[in-house]
């Protein structure tokens, strides 16, 4: 058997996102952060029922209409176009930010930058350079029961995106209790990073060195699986 | 009471140099396109109003809307919460020229502070932004055990507003999403225009179904068939 390639052998974003998608619970609130978060929905297992909400004003939305068939009045906060499910609700934007932080979400997931040990995320700019946007983020940390991260593991040039202590902005202070990553799924519990699953072929020592802090082991750490098909 | 103006161009008369103009709108759904214009037509035949100050969530994409409204130099100043769009050239390119100011706010707080300058509540208390630069030099509080950042109301001079339905009360509806932060704009600003594709009697507008009051609006101004700012931006116009 060949060794783990972290490179050849990391999850996809795509993976990562199922992963993420086998914790959405059924009759949950859930807000997914623009991009790569937003790909968790095409994958919530079957017989859950989720209500999706979007900062600019929406509960309850579905799938994207078919190309031609958009009505730009109807859009997300990634300013794509959306479709209403049954049930859904169009309020104004003070209302949909006291949803997220009146503590009346179950779930945000957010992309990052980076996330330290003590759930500090940095997610909005990477330096003092070009031009600065904020958006939603810095609110939506803030109130949902559980606010979790979908990332890779490491940087572009394999550098630990889990780290110590954020060196970008942050966008929120303590606030992120789980991350899936394109290794592992961490929990974060008393500022400590705790390892709940990992990919089986990984080595602990292997992971533990491209991870920017300690990783802690409670009880039995689980395998990492995603099906082939994903 | 006679809110009802015959013209786009007669209802943006109002606005003075130097005005902090609240502009409605979500990237290009519920943006107030035809007052926008207005307002750039007005500039170029008369040099009025200049130095405007605009809060919006967005800084203008492509070259329609706020972008055009930069792109011909009104702008002095953009309080928004997300300047970045695919075609931000317009604001990019003076902000980075050091021509136009950004305040950069949360776009919880964005809204919140906008309702409420409306409800009459000077300031409040957010999670959003403690312990980011965004927060920097602001006063904090703990309540609960958890630390809260004070922000302050923002008021306007003017808001542009685009609703669906208004009728002569000023009474006012909103087509899907396109409600986002015209509600609350509506009612923080000393001025409120309001735009709508169909203008009704009075009691034209189920009482129920009234978004926003007539008491948050002074002039309604009926644009049928109104343009939608991400139609004109996949054809690519130019304003």
């Amino acid at each position: 058997m060949s060794g783990f390639d972290l490179m050849r052998d990391k999850l996809t974003n795509a993976r990562i996102a199922w992963r993420a998608a086998q914790d959405l619970e059924d009759g949950s609130y859930v807000n997914l952060g623009i991009g790569f978060p937003e790909m968790i929905a095409r994958f919530q297992p079957e017989g859950r029922e989720v209500t999706y909400h979007t900062e600019n004003g929406v509960l309850g939305f579905g799938k994207a209409p078919a190309p031609g068939e958009e009505d730009w009045d109807l859009i997300n906060a990634g300013k794509k176009a959306i479709t209403l499910n049954p049930g859904a609700a169009i309020f104004h934007h003070a209302d949909s930010f006291a949803m997220v932080r009146g503590g009346h979400l179950d779930l945000a997931v957010l992309g990052a930058y980076q996330v330290a040990q003590n759930g500090d995320l940095a997610n909005w700019r990477v330096g003092s350079s070009g031009v600065p946007a904020v958006g939603g983020a810095m609110d939506l940390v803030h109130g949902a029961r559980r606010v979790a991260v979908v990332t890779d593991h490491v940087t572009r040039d394999g550098g630990p995106k889990l780290v110590e202590r954020c060196t970008f902005p942050l966008t929120g202070v303590a606030c992120v209790t789980r991350v899936y990553t394109s290794l592992a799924v961490i929990d974060i519990a008393d500022g400590r990073f705790v390892l709940r699953e990992k990919l089986p072929d990984i080595t602990m020592a292997a992971l533990q060195a491209v991870t920017g802090a300690t990783l802690h082991i409670e009880g039995e750490v689980g395998d990492l699986f995603v099906p082939e098909e994903i | 009471m006679k809110k009802v103006s015959s013209s786009v161009a007669d209802a943006v008369g109002v606005v003075p140099d130097g005005a902090q103009i609240m502009i409605g709108g979500f990237g290009g759904s519920g943006a107030p396109v035809e007052l926008i214009h207005a307002l750039i037509d007005r500039f170029r035949a008369t040099g009025s109003p200049k130095d405007i100050t605009i809060i919006s969530n967005n800084a203008g994409n492509g070259g329609v809307g706020i972008a055009a409204m930069i792109k011909a130099g009104l702008v002095r100043k953009i309080i928004c919460s997300f300047p970045r769009s695919p075609n931000a050239e317009a604001f990019n390119e003076k902000y980075l020229a050091g021509e136009i100011e950004l305040q950069l706010v949360p776009q919880g707080t964005l809204a919140e502070r906008i309702r409420a300058a409306g409800a009459g509540i000077p300031a409040f208390y957010t999670p959003a932004g403690f312990g980011t630069e965004l927060a920097e030099g602001k006063p904090t509080e703990t309540f609960d055990g958890k630390t809260y950042v004070r922000e302050r109301w923002l008021k306007a001079d003017v808001a542009l507003i685009k609703g669906h339905k208004g009728d002569h009360a000023g009474n006012l509806t909103y087509r899907l999403a396109a409600r986002n932060f015209n509600p609350l704009m509506a009612m923080a600003a000393d001025t409120t225009i309001a735009q709508v594709a169909e203008l009704g009697e009075f009691g034209s507008i189920d009482p129920e179904n009234v978004v926003t009051p007539g008491i948050f609006v002074d002039m309604i101004v009926e644009v049928p068939a109104p343009e939608q700012e991400e139609v004109l931006l996949r054809k690519e116009v130019i304003y």
